[in-house]
């Protein structure tokens, strides 16, 4: 949990954009340089189970971005209010609410993604980069700020769970996309696929990645992206 | 005998981390020493193993429509759950605290960390999935526990021995925690020839 963002600047009375330079940073500094799952080490847990196809893994990182976005919005208008002692009980409800609200408004609109993601849409509540974000940064945050870090940091968390996911299912099923309206069925052993690895000559060799499908695929890919990334921004290196 | 099933079937086969990834925050932050891996995983048996049941009966006699209220109240399934989890594992810290103090102080720092462990709530929704009977619930909740116990100080282990290796300085940490859990995670996967039923006899 190294680099965690601590803004405590006096408050000036001059009147600020609302969409200023410091906006900007906490849109994008979760991208790369303040990864939520690569630097931070929030929230490594359950989401990555998803990431077998791409297109669930899609719909888990719009529902993570949802859940911090709105969690840091109404954390931080209650921030004054809240006492000290009962702050996580209060701070768990509101996560409660917001992916019981998600869960249902996914159960009503798209049924099978419901199903294949099962239990983990409830596990967004013991995602630990919601509870992250709002311990470190919405209980001493305005709220359109803090709601600006929610989406940033949903956005470092998709984007993480989806290279993964496009690894997965690329290399393990030979498609992208599967399950959704823009299925894109890539290499295989049919002619329903782009390169069909029966006639094609020189694809007679490939075979889809066993691997890939189970869990243990997404460790090592997840540890090679923190590899690539620190070898990249040598400032990210722990010496520990 | 579907008990034993059960428990073998969550503790090796369906590793909560290394197949679900449930709890892997603190399965990375707590396990640079084999002591406190230690401490953690009792904690996670302990909790497990109690809030397992009551979710149980909570799910089947007050959220289900055969229930007290009769209506189908399962949407409040969330909050009711990690509310027992919240206020149970202050239960769980008061307790240790009367009764030995000596545990509590070794247990004492990862106890409230057990809260936000997805590893509970995870084990408590897959019930829910899974359709477990009462005692199934039981033998899920101490075979998770023990599986994520395992599978702790094993890694901690591991790291201990990392610190004498050289490891290229980018892939240093985290980087390395992660390849070492997926080599561990195929370590597991052999065990999947572990038949429950023949063991039991059948």
């Amino acid at each position: 949990m190294a680099e965690v963002m601590q803004d405590g600047q006096p408050e000036v009375k001059v009147r600020e954009p609302w969409f200023g330079k410091e906006e900007r940073r906490l849109l994008t500094d979760p991208i790369n340089d303040n990864n939520p799952i690569t630097v931070q080490i929030l929230g490594v847990c359950s989401a990555l189970a998803v990431t077998t196809l791409v297109y669930p893994s899609i719909i888990m990182a719009i529902a993570v971005m949802f859940v911090t976005a709105f969690s840091n919005l109404f954390t931080s208008m209650l921030r004054t209010t809240i006492p000290k002692s009962v702050r996580m009980i209060v701070q768990l409800v509101i996560i409660a609410t917001l992916v019981t609200i998600v869960e249902q408004l996914l159960k009503a609109v798209n049924f099978p993604i419901y199903k294949q993601l099962s239990v983990f849409i409830g596990l967004i509540i013991t995602n630990c980069i919601v509870m992250g974000r709002l311990e470190a940064y919405a209980m001493a945050n305005k709220p359109w700020r803090s709601f600006v870090d929610g989406i940033g940091n949903g956005l470092g968390y998709g984007l993480i769970l989806i290279i993964v996911a496009v690894f997965r299912e690329l290399f393990g099923k030979g498609s992208l996309l599967a399950g959704s309206p823009l299925e894109m069925k890539i290499i295989g052993t049919s002619d329903l696929y782009w390169i069909n690895t029966k006639t094609n000559p020189w694809f007679g060799w490939y075979m889809n990645n066993n691997m890939m499908v189970l869990s243990v695929a997404a460790m090592f890919i997840l540890g090679i992206l923190i590899w690539v990334q620190r070898s990249r921004n040598p400032k990210l290196i722990d010496i520990s | 005998m579907e008990f034993i099933n059960v428990f073998i079937k969550s503790a090796f086969i369906e590793n909560m981390v290394l197949a679900y990834f449930l709890g892997m925050c603190s399965f990375l932050a707590v396990s640079k020493s084999v002591k406190t891996a230690f401490g953690l995983g009792l904690a996670v048996i302990f909790v497990l193993g109690i809030t397992m049941p009551i979710n149980w009966v909570i799910n089947n006699y007050l959220l289900a429509e055969t229930g007290v209220f009769g209506m189908d109240l399962t949407f409040l399934r969330f909050i009711l759950f990690i509310a027992v989890i919240a206020s149970m594992v202050q239960l769980v810290e008061m307790v240790v605290e009367k009764v030995s103090p000596s545990l509590y102080n070794s247990l004492g720092i990862f106890l409230p960390l057990i809260t936000v462990n997805c590893a509970i709530l995870g084990g408590s929704l897959f019930m829910v999935s899974r359709e477990y009977t009462f005692s199934n619930s039981v033998a899920f909740g101490l075979g998770g526990g023990f599986g994520w116990f395992l599978a702790i100080v094993a890694f901690a282990a591991i790291r201990e021995k990392m610190a004498y290796s050289i490891v290229p300085p980018a892939l240093r940490g985290l980087g390395m925690a992660f390849i070492l859990t997926g080599l561990m995670g195929i370590a597991f996967m052999s065990l999947m020839g572990i038949d429950p039923a023949t063991m039991a006899g059948k």
